[in-house]
């Protein structure tokens, strides 16, 4: 399963530095909720299952949750600017 | 392939790095933050991984079988939950700076002069 | 500093860094060997000696408890910090929760999505029980099993309204599963003293691998850590929800 491996490894290194250069904060939250999704499957490969469970629950729900909260009060708080979102 | 996982983590953890040094939003620099944290989980697990071996579980697989190293797994997974509920404390910090400076750009803010 | 002039020093920085980690990480095995003693031996004896065939379960809470019993303080500490920072300040002030955006184009929360969030309630908590009781046989255990409960606390605000989730989850309820959560996890190490062996020692019957009651100490742990990370993110989830719905500045639109 090497090519498997080789594979999740790349594709973990791509998603890490689309999360980082994605600027704005909206669009970085799904980014980061794809990235958490494939870091468990990457720890599912590293045969943890517990830290796989974790990661799923906590990185691809919980975080861009709390990331997307926090958004909308300061979009409240900037006053409501019409976008098209 | 023997360095892969290690480079993997080696990288995440400067483009982290470089995502927090040139953010213009805070928001976007606690994310950037969680991705630095998350080269952590990687270099532990790959530290402790055994190839042909499975998970540390031995519900049905007999006692003695080849398994990864269980104490980096536990190490980790208490490291995931507890780093997501200190994000959400820099988010709180995060929208209360707002509050007080009305900006989320760290370029912008200013001594309590304003 | 100009962020030109920032951005190159750390690109400075960061090849010195690169360097450095580059050095030190070849000097590990290669990726797939495993040298080190511990978890060899942890493999052999953990099933033996504490009756759990979850031997992460095993090493969490039993043998480096104590490191998880501090990092459930840090979740604690940072719950409790959320909770200060997010509270009405004295310029706010709290309205009833108005769940429409005064500028939103998009059309309201769909039957389909109410009825899908309604059905699911009750599997995911179910779920959620199933992943903290069984945390000592399968992978799972108190920290994962409490995020999926709070899940399901997250699917009744998206298939009701603020003041659903408000009457399901009263502050009180959390606040107190939070403490009991926390403070119970110190309580089972205080038994291990009370009956005469060191803190957080395995004092319980430790019972038959693979039976639920197993494990001693382990899954009253599991509970505990259940109930306060449930309880620590559903608080979480509903400090951000009153900032963003009920607590209001003059002047502000939602």
């Amino acid at each position: 399963m090497i090519v498997l491996e080789v594979a999740v490894f790349l594709l973990v290194a791509a998603a890490g530095t689309a999360v980082a250069l994605t600027r704005d904060p909206l669009n970085q939250a799904i980014v980061a909720s794809f990235y958490g999704l494939v870091l468990g499957i990457m720890f599912l490969v590293f045969q943890a299952p517990d830290v796989a469970l974790s990661q799923i629950t906590v990185g691809a729900v919980a975080l861009p949750l709390m990331i997307l909260l926090a958004l909308a009060k300061v979009r409240a708080l900037e006053g409501g600017r019409g976008d098209d979102r | 392939m023997r360095l892969l996982p290690y480079l993997v983590a080696a990288w995440l953890l400067l483009v982290g790095l470089y995502g927090i040094v040139t953010s213009r939003n805070l928001v976007h620099a606690i994310t950037c933050l969680s991705v630095a944290q998350s080269s952590t989980y990687i270099l532990l697990l790959s530290v402790g991984f055994e190839r042909g071996g499975t998970a540390p579980i031995f519900l049905d697989v007999p006692v003695g079988t080849r398994a990864v190293d269980p104490v980096v797994g536990a190490l980790t997974l208490t490291d995931i939950v507890v780093g997501a509920t200190v994000s959400a404390l820099l988010l709180a910090l995060a929208v209360q700076a707002h509050k007080h400076h009305g900006t989320l750009d760290p370029e912008r803010f200013r001594s309590e002069q304003d | 500093m100009t962020p030109t002039l920032r951005r190159r020093v750390f690109l400075a920085a960061a090849v010195v860094a690169a360097a450095l980690l580059l050095w030190g990480l070849t000097g590990l095995p290669p990726f797939g060997v495993y040298e080190g003693p511990y978890g060899d031996v942890l493999n052999q004896v953990a099933v033996a000696e504490r009756k759990a065939t979850n031997v992460v379960a095993s090493v969490t809470f039993d043998y480096r408890g104590v490191d998880t019993l501090g990092e459930e303080f840090i979740l604690f500490a940072a719950v409790i910090g959320v909770a200060i920072l997010l509270r009405a300040r004295r310029d706010e002030r709290e309205e009833p929760p108005d769940e429409d955006a005064a500028d939103r184009r998009a059309p309201g929360t769909s039957n389909a999505v109410r009825v899908l969030g309604l059905a699911l309630v009750g599997p995911v908590v179910l779920f959620g029980v199933y992943v903290v009781t069984h945390g000592h046989l399968t992978p799972g255990g108190g920290f994962q099993g409490g995020v999926v409960l709070a899940t399901g606390a997250l699917l009744v605000y998206l298939s009701g309204e603020y003041v659903t989730l408000r009457r399901v989850s009263p502050e009180v309820l959390l606040d107190s599963a939070e403490s009991v959560g926390a403070a119970g996890y110190v309580l089972v190490g205080l038994l291990g003293v009370a009956a005469g062996a060191t803190f957080l020692a395995n004092v319980l019957p430790l019972g038959q691998p693979g039976a639920l009651l197993s494990a001693g100490t382990i899954p009253l742990i599991n509970l505990a850590v259940g109930l306060e990370v449930a309880g620590g993110f559903i608080l979480l989830l509903s400090e951000f929800l009153e900032q963003t719905l009920v607590i209001r500045r003059p002047g502000e639109v939602t």
